[in-house]
């Protein structure tokens, strides 16, 4: 066996590739996923390109339909495999090749807005068959339910480290709420607030700040009780009252903590958004997906999957940003 | 090949009866780093001889480390030649030569001291018979006898350094690498550990090589001391101890003790005002 | 109105006894620790028995603890079966393929050091996506049974096992590494003795976020179709029969898998690396 590699030696090392051929590891990654999804496409699409292609007179072997279906799809693309051109341009693809749901994405965004009936530079609203009319809908609803959810779970943490039987009697719950499933409430939530008339906007915040609520107080009481007993102490021979501690020392030492559990609060918040759209066919991300899966749009599912995904990574890096212009300014940061 | 001359003004530590375990010629190390090279060892040429207590003594910064990481073939020399009983280092590495003992103790948290102490021998694949009856003979060796099942976080500062001693000598390297070992204990215990030391060495007869920081420590352990000084990292000279083997502790009130212990601080001092 | 009253009375009642708990002598006795955050929960529970009856809510809307208990001990049996799917088939199948992939995935690209540096931040982005989006493709590849539940989940635990194993396998200091070095050890010796125990605090930190995401996964993909059994799929459908008090049994047998779920890993890796600094402090 190989002996254990020296770290540093490891790094510079070559790979063996001319250095102009060496890309950077993770546009090299981006590109071989790329590959492997344009390869997967074929055996995945198999059966349905073989069916049109035999409806165009193509000979496909088995001829029959119905012995297709019980083959392996690598079967069936190793004897057809003159039969595949169409596997990525077919019409209701199973899994729809990736310059597929590009045009899928620029259609349902930038074309529905400016050439569509109902886009924006003709009737002046967002289209509602838009993915960026679904995508607003949706960050409206993660925006409100984190906010709602970050504020209420900062102020939980202020009173679990203030009160002793505050933290006794709630911290137990906070963690074991940790542990639990709770996007399972979401449907609840949606159907009960609209049986008592609250619907639109609010269930979806209210699921969005139920998820982002706990992770907020979990990392905010790790956070405000960080400082170390010697700068406890200090303070204390100031004799500072609660109040100045709590500015002055716990609030400030807390805020890299802060920002580490906003950073899940907000992604959670997006999850629990867009679960709160499904029950309720009003629109949002979650609904589109949704619709896609009962119509087999599977662009249309794929499209909103990464307009979703933008979303979750645009949050997050805007928190990240925030993030560190802030502890730069405190000088916790270089 | 040398000259005449050179060869005779070749830095010696040890009796020249026997042939060198440890032999550096010309040895340079420039380390690259983003500010520029920076010239560790320059022109480093020293013969250890076989059982000799050779100590690296020298300002921070003076290459001690990174002679002694060189010898254990963890570091590549930049130019000239370094021989381990007439092998190159890193073949002498893979013959298992070198028992090495860090600044820090290094035990692992989650194995006991005990098997902390098998590790090496687990590694060099020792049965299982004679890894339990080298770890009780190291154990006793450094007075931790006892402590085998306890994981390293419950013993003090000063246990868990012999542990990391015993874990050294457990298996049969011919050469003891220690670099500052004692570094980060107090002045006691620091005592009691050189003691014990200077025992196992006599008990063993191991080639030691011990950077250090102290001019007592030095003058108390070794039979050669090397005095090196900084940028770049190079010998300034190479004292030969005539303390007896048998050393108490009280030998350091002794005047020949006194007098190497000024020879060391002038040569320290010289290394500074070139 | 009166058993509002009451409501208010034994909120004061078992607050007074908490505070009185709290700051007492034994406050920092087991028996307080545990006995605190429990009567705080029977003390919610009886709040929301006594007011729901007081000002008669509607069952559809809030039902009493009390007819959830009623509804739960009904129903044993189809409960059974839905944990059964979900929990079991769907989750735990999914988990436990989707951490050994993840696992065996770090160990080979740890030994690549381009695949470590393009994996590793795409991993970390793939950790912080919406990945339950997935699951109405994924139940339409692989229909409506469990397979596609544990699907959904094999792609939520990957990405963030992965990354907390391959951050694990490098927190080695190179004082360590060094060590190994002067005993010439192989590369799976070092792998078996130091990198995989150093290791072993950000495997359990892993596996333990993943067993909650594990059960969202597995319930969520329900929503976008499954047979007729299911805890996701019991929550939809009683929801629409407006039978609260299944739907509320349906979110207890989740609550509780979760906790039993996650209690089991944080048990594994108290006894797996009691040795690490953060679990030192009590023994
Ligand atoms: N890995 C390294 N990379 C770059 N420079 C190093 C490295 N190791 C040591 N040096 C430099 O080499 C010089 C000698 O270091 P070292 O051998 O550690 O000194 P000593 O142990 O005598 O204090 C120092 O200037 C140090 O900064
Ligand atoms: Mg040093």
């Amino acid at each position: 066996m190989a002996e254990a590699s020296d770290p540093k030696a490891g790094a510079t090392a070559g790979t063996g590739w001319p250095r102009w051929l060496r890309l950077p590891p993770v546009l090299g990654m981006v590109l071989a996923l790329l590959a492997i999804w344009y390869v997967a496409v074929v055996p995945m699409n198999v059966k349905e390109v073989l069916t049109a292609a035999e409806r165009a007179g193509v000979e496909v072997s088995p001829p029959s339909a119905v012995d297709r279906r019980d083959m392996g799809n690598w079967a069936l693309v190793l004897r057809n495999p003159h039969a595949l051109g169409d596997s990525w341009s077919s019409d209701r693809p199973k899994l729809p090749a990736p310059h597929q749901v590009l045009v899928e994405l620029y259609d349902s965004t930038i074309d529905e807005e400016l050439n569509g009936r109902r886009g924006i530079v003709r009737s002046g609203t967002l289209s509602n068959r838009s993915l960026v009319y679904h995508a607003l809908v949706t960050l409206n609803a993660t925006f409100l339910g984190f906010l709602i959810g970050a504020l209420l779970g900062v102020g939980l943490a202020v009173g679990i480290v203030h009160s002793r039987v505050m933290d006794m009697s709630v911290m137990p719950w906070a963690i074991v709420s940790q542990t639990i499933p709770i996007v399972a409430l979401a449907p609840m939530i949606i159907v009960v607030l609209y049986s008592i008339g609250v619907q639109g906007l609010i269930p979806k915040a209210v699921i969005s700040a139920y998820l982002s609520f706990f992770p907020v107080v979990v990392g905010m009481v790790k956070g405000l009780r960080s400082p170390d007993a010697m700068q406890m102490d200090l303070m204390r021979t100031y004799s500072a009252p609660t109040a100045s501690v709590l500015t002055k020392l716990r609030l400030p030492s807390s805020i890299p903590y802060l920002f580490a559990s906003l950073k899940i609060a907000i992604a959670a918040s997006l999850v629990g958004a867009i679960v709160g759209e499904l029950p309720v066919q009003k629109g949002g991300l979650g609904a589109r997906m949704l619709a896609g899966s009962y119509y087999g749009q599977t662009a249309q599912i794929w499209a909103a999957l990464l307009v979703a995904a933008a979303l979750a990574a645009l949050l997050v890096y805007a928190i990240a940003a925030l993030e560190r212009r802030t502890l730069r300014r405190m000088g916790m940061m270089p | 090949m040398l000259s005449d001359e050179e060869i005779k003004n070749w830095p010696e530590a040890g009796t020249a009866t026997t042939a060198p375990v440890i032999r550096a010629d010309h040895l340079d190390l420039t380390f690259q780093t983003n500010d520029g090279p920076v010239h560790a060892l320059k022109d480093v040429s020293l013969d250890i001889a076989k059982g000799s207590f050779v100590s690296f003594i020298g300002p921070s910064g003076c290459g001690k480390t990174t002679f002694l990481r060189c010898i254990a073939a963890l570091e590549h020399p930049t130019g000239g030649s370094l021989t381990v009983n007439g092998m190159t280092p890193d073949e002498a590495r893979r013959a298992r030569a070198y028992g090495y003992v860090f600044q820090a103790a290094g035990l692992y948290p989650w194995r006991t001291i005990g098997r902390n102490i098998a590790l090496p021998l687990e590694i060099m694949g020792y049965s299982r018979a004679e890894q339990a009856e080298r770890v009780a003979r190291v154990l006793e060796l450094v007075e931790l006898s006892g402590f085998e099942k306890k994981f390293p976080w419950q013993l003090s500062g000063g246990m868990q350094q012999r542990a990391s001693i015993a874990r050294a000598l457990a298996f049969d390297a011919d050469i003891l690498l220690m670099d500052e070992p004692f570094g980060a204990l107090d002045e006691i215990v620091r005592d009691r550990l050189n003691e014990e030391l200077l025992k196992l060495w006599d008990k063993t007869e191991k080639t030691i090589g011990f950077v250090t920081h102290s001019i007592p420590e030095a003058v108390y352990l070794s039979t050669h001391i090397v005095v090196m000084s900084p940028r770049p990292g190079r010998i300034t000279d190479v004292i030969e101890s005539p303390l007896p083997k048998e050393r108490p502790l009280d030998i350091r009130d002794t005047p020949e003790f006194i007098e190497i212990a000024h020879r060391v601080r002038e040569g320290l001092r010289a290394g500074y005002e070139e | 109105m009166t058993l509002v009253i009451f409501a208010v009375l034994l909120w004061a009642v078992g607050f007074g006894v908490n505070v009185v708990l709290a700051n007492g002598p034994a406050r920092d006795t087991g028996a307080v620790r545990l006995a605190v955050p429990l009567i705080f929960g029977l003390t919610i529970l009886g709040m929301w028995e006594l007011i729901v009856r007081g000002m008669q809510v509607s069952t559809v809307i809030l039902p009493p603890p009390s007819l959830i208990a009623a509804s739960f001990a009904e129903n044993l049996g189809t409960l059974w079966g839905d944990f059964v799917q979900t929990i079991l088939k769907g989750a735990l199948s999914g988990y436990i393929f989707g951490c050994g992939a993840a696992f065996v995935t770090a160990l080979l690209v740890d030994r690549s050091d381009y695949l470590r540096r393009g994996l590793l931040p795409l991993g970390n982005f793939m950790a912080a996506l919406p990945i339950v989006g997935t699951a109405p493709i994924l139940v339409m590849w692989f229909g409506f049974g469990w397979q596609s539940k544990a699907a959904v989940v094999v792609l939520m635990v990957y990405f963030p096992m992965l990354v907390n194993t391959v951050a694990g396998l490098s927190e080695t200091t190179s004082m360590q590494r060094d060590l190994m070095r002067t005993y010439a050890a192989t590369w799976g010796q070092t792998l078996w003795t130091l990198r995989l125990p150093a290791a072993l605090p950000f495997v359990f930190n892993g596996l333990k976020i993943c067993s909650t995401l594990a059960l969202i996964g597995a319930i969520v993909a329900e929503f976008f179709g499954s047979p007729t059994l299911g805890l996701g799929f019991r929550i939809s459908t009683s929801i629409g029969q407006l039978d609260l008090g299944m739907v509320w049994s349906a979110i207890l047998v989740s609550a509780l898998s979760g906790t039993v779920f996650y209690g089991l890993v944080a048990l594994a890796e108290r006894r797996t690396t009691f040795w690490h600094a953060s679990h030192r402090g009590g023994r």
